[in-house]
């Protein structure tokens, strides 16, 4: 069952009035796969993630999440979405949030139960907010927010876990902290995340794509850095980011 | 006999101040914090069209603005959601459309509007029985609807894209939620008219929303909020014989600039 497969795209095309967002995109990731995309942003990488949620549809090409639409697959899926997009003052409590990765477990018209609490205040201990259940999300930090939606991905137990940018606004030291949580999380679940941020990504993740309206991926940690190139396309860039070095050294590694 | 008359108008004002305060306070906070106030002031406007269409045919105007706030509600809701037209463009459309064609019935209907102008801004004096009778039913829908789908509206509004990932109904919720601002605008009207409706609605939600971070609590507050500021606009126009609707409005926004004084504190916090 490890190497089941669970999405898999096949010359997956997406345009937005014209403008060509994913060209030809083949991907698949098992099951246990903890996966990291980087690309330069709107490189098209959040729309990658929309595709295997549903949110977006392909112009053409093929999608399959758990061998089914992803539609019909997002009952598997905990989605992490961008932290920038959130009205932080919304008069809601943190685990008011965590609560409502339950909602396809609880369902219309029902209250959240007495284990619906009880998962909550789990994934609350889990990504150790446990003691701020109680505040307006808008009180914590930065990183504090992401490890609650994270949490609120993980009530609803998916199996396969997608991250937007996860650590875009955090400092360095939440950063790390959050990658050491996802690593004890990929033997639960696949984790896809997307980031612009190459050296936290490169360093954390077990397999690496790069993404730039097409996707280069050897279903490794492998990446060219001809690819890079082609990704990145400005080289400057690259050395700006520190990309060479790492990359090319896992590169080296595994030779 | 005179006095029976004055107990009846004012127990009808009571009731009615009191049945708008209720739907003003759980609607009005879903309006901040979706950030729908100028839907809400759009549905409103074309109201109008269904008070004209009321005296047209001869019925009650609070059944035409029923029918003209709900389908104002639905097409702003409809081009928002489907269409690329722009919303706010949309709502500017619905508002000034709905407005003209309450103008043209008006001036078609024979004989006289009597209490037009009660329709655009409000007078709580003169609510009759049988209006009140119909806001109670339509706070007893809203009511109904908001306790049965607290959970659901709350997924809705703090995150959308997550809520349609998580199942919940987005789509149906969003023009569920328009429907009851319709309505909510109906009850409204009476009290404080089309024109100054976004004010009951928005004011004492944004005035709660400086003091608690929970949407029950600051539903409560607005509810109460609400009250306070029907009963003294009430109060204050009857002494100082001002128009009662404009009279609420303006002692609420008195307590709103009051509430920003009391707590600049903390606004300058959340700046830095």
């Amino acid at each position: 069952m490890d190497s089941e497969q669970i999405v898999k795209l096949n010359e997956v095309w997406v345009a937005y009035e014209g403008l060509v967002v994913l060209e030809g995109v083949n991907l698949s990731v098992y099951q246990n796969d903890f996966l990291g995309i980087m690309g330069p942003n709107g490189g098209g990488k959040t729309t990658l993630l929309k595709l295997i949620l549903g949110l977006v549809h392909p112009r053409t090409g093929e999608i399959k999440v758990f061998d089914t639409t992803p539609e019909k697959a997002r009952k598997f899926v905990g989605y992490v979405p961008q932290h920038s997009r959130f009205d932080f003052d919304f008069p809601v409590s943190v685990e008011e949030v965590v609560l409502m990765g339950r909602y396809r477990h609880s369902g219309l018209f029902r209250k959240y139960d007495a284990k619906d609490r009880e998962i909550t205040q789990n994934a609350l201990k889990t990504v150790g907010m446990w003691e701020l259940g109680r505040r307006q999300i808008g009180k914590l930090s930065r990183g504090q927010q992401q490890r609650v939606l994270l949490a609120r991905a993980l009530v609803s137990e998916p199996r396969l876990l997608i991250l937007d940018e996860p650590t875009s606004s955090v400092d360095a030291r939440m950063q790390t902290g959050f990658y050491e949580l996802l690593g004890e999380l990929k033997h639960k679940m696949a984790i896809i995340l997307v980031s612009h941020d190459v050296g936290a990504v490169s360093v954390h993740v077990d397999k690496i794509a790069c993404l730039n309206r097409k996707l280069f991926y050897h279903n490794s940690r492998e990446v060219t850095p001809e690819e890079l190139m082609e990704t990145y396309q400005c080289p400057v860039e690259m050395i700006a980011h520190g990309v060479p070095h790492r990359v090319l050294k896992t590169h080296e590694d595994e030779q | 006999m005179t006095e029976l008359l004055q107990f009846d108008f004012m127990r009808n004002a009571l009731v009615a101040g009191i049945l708008a305060s209720v739907v003003c306070g759980i609607i009005g906070p879903y309006v901040v914090v979706n950030r729908i106030v100028f839907i809400s002031g759009g549905i409103s406007h074309a109201s109008f069209g269904g008070i004209g269409l009321g005296y047209l045919l001869g019925i009650n105007p609070i059944w035409g603005a029923v029918f003209f706030s709900l389908a104002s509600a639905f097409s702003i809701g409809g081009v928002s959601r489907w269409t690329s037209l722009r919303q706010d463009t949309a709502i500017g459309i619905m508002w000034a459309i709905g407005m003209a064609l309450g103008v043209v019935f008006v001036g078609l209907s024979p004989g006289y509007a009597p209490d037009l102008f009660s329709y655009l801004f409000g007078n709580i004096l003169t609510v009759p029985f049988t209006d009140v009778v119909a806001m109670m039913i339509l706070a007893a829908i809203i009511i109904l609807v908001v306790s049965v789908l607290y959970k659901e509206f709350l997924a809705f509004s703090f995150d959308e894209e997550f809520a349609v990932v998580a199942g919940v109904p987005v789509n149906k919720l969003y023009f569920l939620l328009l429907g009851l601002i319709a309505l909510t605008v109906v009850v409204l009207i009476r009290i404080v008219g089309i024109i100054l409706v976004i004010a009951l609605l928005t004011i004492p939600a944004a005035i709660s929303a400086r003091f608690t971070h929970n949407l029950k609590k600051m539903m409560i507050l607005s509810v109460l909020l609400g009250m306070v500021f029907t009963f003294c606009g009430l109060f204050l126009s009857a002494v100082l014989n001002l128009a009662s609707g404009a009279t609420i409005i303006l002692v609420a926004g008195t307590a709103f600039l009051l509430s920003l004084s009391l707590k600049a504190e903390q606004v300058q916090s959340k700046k830095t």
